[in-house]
């Protein structure tokens, strides 16, 4: 695959001080050793820095009840993960998670529905693109502040809602019982575009040729979803329900920025944060972490045993 | 009606034409008008529900205090002239120092995105060395690490290396953590014949010259592709700088909209005109970049 035909003649060569075996004409030799190592330098020393040396320690301050500050981290063994599984107030936040989860496999149904009859032919079909698709590039606390000026009592719901007759609307974000389910629905409303474009692009990569067949032999529009499209983007459907899977568990955004994790809003990682920076329990906050990268692991692998991708090869 | 087509009218090569421009096809013939308007009535009501929100909040940037208080939302401001509250929210809300936080991060951290990423690339697909499929791994395995849980630890490393309250904080954890960016320029170099860096060897140059004058100036439309969808990210990024630069003046296009909630707390136009100044040049950007939007978020998503 990489059989480089010349042998170097450039600093790098010159650069290694042991005398070398003679190069052999193809294949690397030795004087090759240290140029891609000074190429990558920088680039692996940011990754160690700021992405392994953080998970290590991540996984070390999980076993300490370390406050952030002190000189000492005190070892508390697995008390932490204990916690985490026993609170109620601490595992009340995974069944938040379930709100977005359910608007995650929303949010997936309508993406593949437009994008299907997208798919199809269609009149301004660029604009209804570009109009369900923009939502997603919009900065996340504006995306907040919007829908909380959209939800607040009197606000743009509750006026459009008098238009079809309904007087005493609830409070959206106000009820605890609601709360959830607006954030998640705010969630949808933001994310829907990416999955959207996603599934058009691939389902615009089948080959045409099936559509014709399918035309010849009066296929309806159903069977043409349900045998030539749904298959054809099987992989990033597998794909798009494995990263709202891990989505849904890591939101922090938008309910963070629209109630503050109030009435019952908060999610995995608000506690996080909130158990860290203002409790100041980096011990606990870590553990939580912990936890989340391994579901999340957990997750990426189930992906790649149940939806091996063909596509995937980086060496 | 427009969504079918009449069997005959169009020939296959025109068919085939109207295909290729628009990767669309017919929906079967059969299909009757009541499926149709249905079809066209999910995607108004889709985009309605898509659009409102926006408008509202757009036209509420425009009203005085008074005409808000009194004014149904749904309803247009007298005025389309009046700038005030655009006024307020950048003078006294701090987005003028957010718009210049925010530039200056993205300028640098895009930089050194562009060039550890080539760099990156450069090195793993032209050199064959030990270790290789290791830094391979590496690279890899931290696509996993969702940033978001990994937070509670990086502080400890910013504040360690005096970074902490600094933009440089959000510079070195963009730069850093960016394995995306590396796939995308990965792919694209991979594309790149390796005679060209042949050629160029048995001219005498070295590989710093290869990469700096032959691979960095080919991999333009990666750099583009990353670019546009970094650009994005970095521009809409809220997390990083509200944990790592919580003072006042640093604050970015995020934090500083953010802040509006607490002294604005219920002046809803001077907060609609403030996300209104953050959401218009994301709208400006779309409709200049549309495709290259499109397709760099794809390459960018599926890795």
């Amino acid at each position: 695959m990489s059989t480089v035909s010349s042998p170097v003649r450039g600093a790098a060569a010159r650069s290694t001080a042991l005398p070398a075996p003679a190069p052999r004409r193809r294949g690397p030799g030795r004087g090759w050793k240290v140029t891609p190592w000074l190429f990558l330098l920088v680039p692996l020393g940011l990754l160690v820095l700021f992405t392994y040396v953080p998970v290590a320690n991540m996984v070390w301050y999980s076993f300490t009840s370390w406050d952030g500050m002190a000189p000492v981290k005190e070892p508390v063994g697995l008390d932490n993960y204990q916690r985490i599984f026993t609170d109620p107030d601490m595992f009340s936040v995974f069944l938040v998670s379930l709100y977005y989860l359910a608007g995650a496999f929303l949010q997936l149904v309508l993406a593949l529905y437009f994008a299907t009859v997208l798919s199809f032919r269609t009149r301004v079909r660029n604009l209804f693109k570009g109009i369900l698709f923009f939502p997603y590039l919009i900065n996340g606390v504006a995306i907040g502040l919007v829908f909380l000026f959209f939800l607040r009592p009197g606000g743009t719901l509750d006026a459009v809602l008098a238009l079809v007759g309904v007087a005493e609307p609830p409070q959206w974000l106000g009820d605890p019982d609601l709360a959830n389910i607006s954030l998640a629905s705010t969630s949808v409303w933001r994310y829907m575009g990416l999955n959207f474009v996603l599934f058009l692009g691939a389902i615009q990569s089948i080959p045409a040729e099936l559509f014709e067949a399918a035309d010849l032999d009066g296929a309806t529009s159903w069977q043409k979803f349900r045998f030539i499209i749904a298959p054809g983007i099987k992989q990033v459907i597998g794909l798009m329900t494995i990263l709202a899977i891990s989505g849904s568990l890591a939101v922090f955004e938008i309910p963070w920025i629209m109630t503050g994790g109030a009435n019952g809003t908060t999610t995995f990682v608000i506690q996080t944060v909130q158990q860290a920076f203002e409790f100041k329990k980096f011990g606990l906050a870590s553990a939580m972490a912990v936890v989340l990268l391994l579901i999340v692991l957990l997750i990426t692998w189930v992906q790649r045993r149940i939806l091996p991708d063909e596509k995937v090869d980086l060496t | 009606m427009s969504a079918t087509t009449l069997p005959g009218r169009t020939g296959p090569v025109e068919r085939t034409v109207l295909r290729a421009r628009h990767g669309l096809r017919a929906m079967h013939p059969l299909l009757g008008p009541v499926a149709t308007t249905a079809k066209y009535a999910s995607l108004v009501v889709a985009c309605a529900a898509a659009i409102i929100p926006l408008v509202t909040v757009f036209m509420a940037a425009f009203k005085s205090k008074e005409e808000f208080a009194t004014s149904d939302p749904l309803a247009p401001p007298q005025s389309w002239t009046n700038l005030d509250n655009f006024a307020t929210a950048f003078v006294d809300g701090g987005m003028v120092q957010g718009f210049l936080n925010t530039s200056i991060i993205l300028v640098v951290a895009l930089v050194g995105t562009i060039i550890i990423g080539t760099m990156t690339a450069y090195a793993v697909d032209r050199f064959d060395f030990r270790g290789r499929r290791l830094v391979m791994g590496a690279f890899l395995l931290a696509t996993l690490v969702p940033a978001v849980t990994t937070q509670v630890a990086t502080f400890q490393v910013v504040n360690g290396l005096g970074l902490f309250n600094t933009r440089w904080a959000a510079i070195v954890l963009f730069t850093g953590t960016d394995i995306i960016s590396i796939y995308i320029f990965l792919q694209f170099m991979r594309g790149i014949s390796r005679s060209l860096d042949e050629a160029a060897m048995l001219d005498g140059a070295n590989r710093l010259t290869i990469y700096a004058r032959i691979i960095f100036p080919l991999l333009r439309p990666a750099i583009a592709t990353v670019v546009i969808v970094k650009g994005i990210a970095i521009y809409n990024e809220y997390y990083i700088p509200f944990l790592y630069m919580p003072s006042r003046d640093l604050g970015v296009v995020s934090t500083s909209l953010f802040r509006f909630m607490g002294p604005f707390g219920a002046q809803w136009e001077v907060i609609s005109a403030g996300a209104v100044l953050v959401i218009v040049p994301t709208l400006v950007a779309f409709l200049l970049l549309q495709r290259q939007i499109y397709s760099g978020l794809t390459s960018g998503a599926t890795k």
